[in-house]
């Protein structure tokens, strides 16, 4: 990694900080709920502007992602499994003897066993990993329209299997999804007093994440996946396996998208049909359109301001029509992103031009 | 399953099918014109339902869906002229988000307009109840009216392409759009009109099809990705092998029912989508040729 992304890494722990302490400072710690899902939602956004932007490939499915790593894990970590340990289920008993269950009473005294969070959300992230693989490989070989309709209808197929099936709560969604204890003491809730801690949890996550895919964009990778973008019989013709870059990139963005989902799941404690809906992915899409595709650093500042303010209710009822006429703007008037307008290069450029002088 | 039974979802089939046929036939006359999937073709559906309600108790039932496709289809030529016609070789992508985005404005206002609830317009012949014998089986006078309106619409669209010189002109621009500029052809009009047509011929299909199935603001997705579906099915661009692939899979469709539940219902047409994109991406009627020409 050269030392200029360094840098721009420095500034996000900086940013992420200062954020933290100003709020403190002007006693508006609420604002970190929002900010701590804006978190979860950038890493999605972050992965998925891996897929647009680096490999150029549109992927109108991603919410389906998002909802398998979160419908998975809440679904496991609230199945009551006494009456299975009961009856002599093999794989429970094996379970519960490894201490991978972990068992506590309800609110009626009820005694309660589920699933570690731990194993529930490794099992999700693999799940997740093996559907972006095995959808990938098809997928993946459509262009353009077919592409962006085989993506949109896998994310419908994903929303409405969780609408029809009971173990999802269906319309309801999934509620009361204990806490992720992480390390003892480092617990992912909804808890006020775990809410400075857990901003730091979300955006840790982010800055790792930003890590891995700057590693990445900056590899041999990276370089393959530009020309993938560029021209992509011309990449094939000089000897980049184009089929297998897109794959990776889709299924470690999936991945992204899961593990996001899953730990969102257990903060917020409930998880719903929305969260896999349409809207949702055209959302992701918008927000990493508006960022200017291949730029990782304006997807992730118009990610988070864009969901803050929506998560805020700044836009009210008009929440999507404002995320609709965004979009629509942006690709008429600057479909490079906001941040690559021939105006801000004319700035640049000018000051370059001065220093110089 | 009963003799009975199987016409009666036979008929139920064919009144889905043929609304599908329409929708994909306003996919493939915009994709011919200007090689864009207009994602908001959907939406043009609703709009024709939900106008011709809103006029309705102010005029009588033809006259409102009179105007109702006359509006859709102004509304078709602004979406063209404000967000398409200035643009210079736009990429896919870009053409492809901006569409969604009209679809989400179209919906979103919808939405502000005549709120969430379901309306109807009223069945044209008789009431929910009447019914008429055909093979055995009680047929509603409305799945008459659906598929004869449909069929006319089918027949005239392929009349106008084929003899009337407006039509010969929408063509010549959708196999070679420079041959037919150099020929005198005003081709960026051409791409107003397919959007003008597209929407016209959705909106009327939306009115018809109102009484039976009902309109809300966001039942246009559901039907613009069953209505691509059926445009790749029977290759895309191909208008008369969309009424054939739009028979099949509302056929399809409405036999599934007897198998799986209803709540799984999209997802069946949905995989069928998924599986001939995979498999057979030029379509069940098109070759594979001629598709390897194209951009999708």
């Amino acid at each position: 990694m050269a030392v200029k992304n360094y840098l721009s890494v420095l500034i996000l722990i900086a940013v992420v900080v200062f954020i933290q302490l100003a709020t403190k400072a002007t006693d508006t710690s609420y604002y970190l709920t929002q900010l701590t899902m804006t978190g979860y939602y950038s890493l999605v956004i972050i992965g998925l502007c891996l897929v647009m932007g680096y490999a150029g490939q549109i992927s109108l499915g991603h919410a389906g992602f998002f909802a398998i790593g979160g419908y998975t894990s809440g679904a496991l970590t609230t199945y009551n499994l006494t009456l299975l340990l009961e009856q002599g289920n093999g794989l429970v008993s094996f379970l519960s003897d490894k201490g991978l269950l972990i068992s506590t009473l309800d609110l009626y005294g009820e005694a309660v066993l589920y699933v570690n969070p731990w194993l529930a959300a490794i099992l999700a992230v693999i799940l997740t990993a093996c559907i972006a693989f095995f959808i990938g490989i098809p997928v993946l070989k459509l262009k353009g329209h077919y592409l962006a309709m085989a993506t949109l209808g896998f994310g419908i197929i994903i929303f409405r299997v969780v609408l029809a099936t009971e173990i999802f709560g269906e319309a309801d969604g999934i509620s009361e999804i204990p806490g992720f204890t992480l390390f003892p003491g480092v617990c992912i809730n909804g808890d006020f007093g775990n809410r400075v801690m857990n901003y730091y949890i979300a955006w840790g996550l982010v800055l790792i994440g930003v890590i891995l895919l700057l590693n990445l964009i900056h590899s041999r990778v990276g370089r393959a996946l530009r020309a993938i973008h560029g021209a992509e019989d011309a990449a094939n013709a000089m000897g980049v396996n184009t089929s297998r870059y897109k794959l990776y990139t889709f299924v470690i963005s999936a991945v992204f998208a899961a593990v996001a989902g899953i730990f969102l799941t257990h903060y917020n404690g409930g998880i719903g049909p929305s969260e896999a809906g349409i809207m949702k992915s055209v959302r992701y899409v918008a927000i990493v359109a508006i960022g200017g595709m291949a730029c990782m650093w304006g997807a992730l500042t118009m990610g988070v301001l864009l969901n803050f303010m929506s998560l805020r209710g700044m836009f009210g009822s008009y929440d999507d029509a404002v995320f609709g006429a965004i979009m629509i703007i942006i690709m008429l008037f600057a479909p490079n992103g906001l941040l690559n307008l021939p105006v801000w290069q004319k700035i640049s450029k000018s000051i370059a031009g001065k220093e110089k002088g | 399953m009963t003799t009975e039974l199987f016409t009666q979802y036979l008929f139920a089939g064919i009144t889905y099918g043929i609304i599908y046929a329409i929708v994909a036939i306003g996919f493939n006359i915009i994709y011919n014109t200007t090689g864009i999937i207009n994602f908001a073709q959907g939406e043009f559906v609703m709009l024709g339902g939900m106008i011709s309600i809103s006029l309705n108790p102010l005029m009588p039932l033809p006259l409102a869906i009179g105007f109702a496709v006359l509006l859709t289809t102004l509304i078709g030529a602004l979406i063209e002229m404000i967000f398409i016609r200035w643009l210079v070789h736009p990429s896919v992508l870009r053409m492809i988000i901006i569409t969604i985005g009209i679809s989400i404005l179209i919906r979103e206002v919808a939405l502000h307009i005549w709120g969430e609830g379901v309306r109807s317009l009223p069945y044209f012949y008789g009431n929910e109840i009447s019914s008429i014998n055909i093979l055995g089986t009680h047929v509603s006078p409305q799945v008459l009216w659906v598929v004869g309106i449909c069929s006319v619409i089918v027949a005239l669209l392929s009349l106008f392409f084929k003899f009337t010189p407006l039509g010969q002109e929408m063509r010549a621009c959708s196999a070679n759009r420079l041959a037919a500029t150099l020929c005198g052809i005003n081709a960026k009009n051409m791409v107003t009109l397919s959007f003008m047509l597209s929407a016209g011929i959705g909106a009327l299909a939306g009115c018809v099809v109102s009484p039976i199935t009902y309109t809300q603001y966001d039942c246009g997705t559901g039907l613009a990705i069953k209505g691509f579906t059926v445009a790749v099915l029977g290759g895309l661009g191909n208008s008369m092998a969309a009424v054939a692939a739009g028979l099949l899979l509302g056929i399809l469709e409405a036999f599934s029912i007897h198998i799986v539940p209803l709540a799984f219902q999209d997802a069946i047409s949905i995989s069928i989508l998924l599986l001939i994109l995979f498999i057979r991406p030029h379509g069940l009627f098109g070759s594979s040729e001629a598709a390897g020409l194209k951009e999708f």
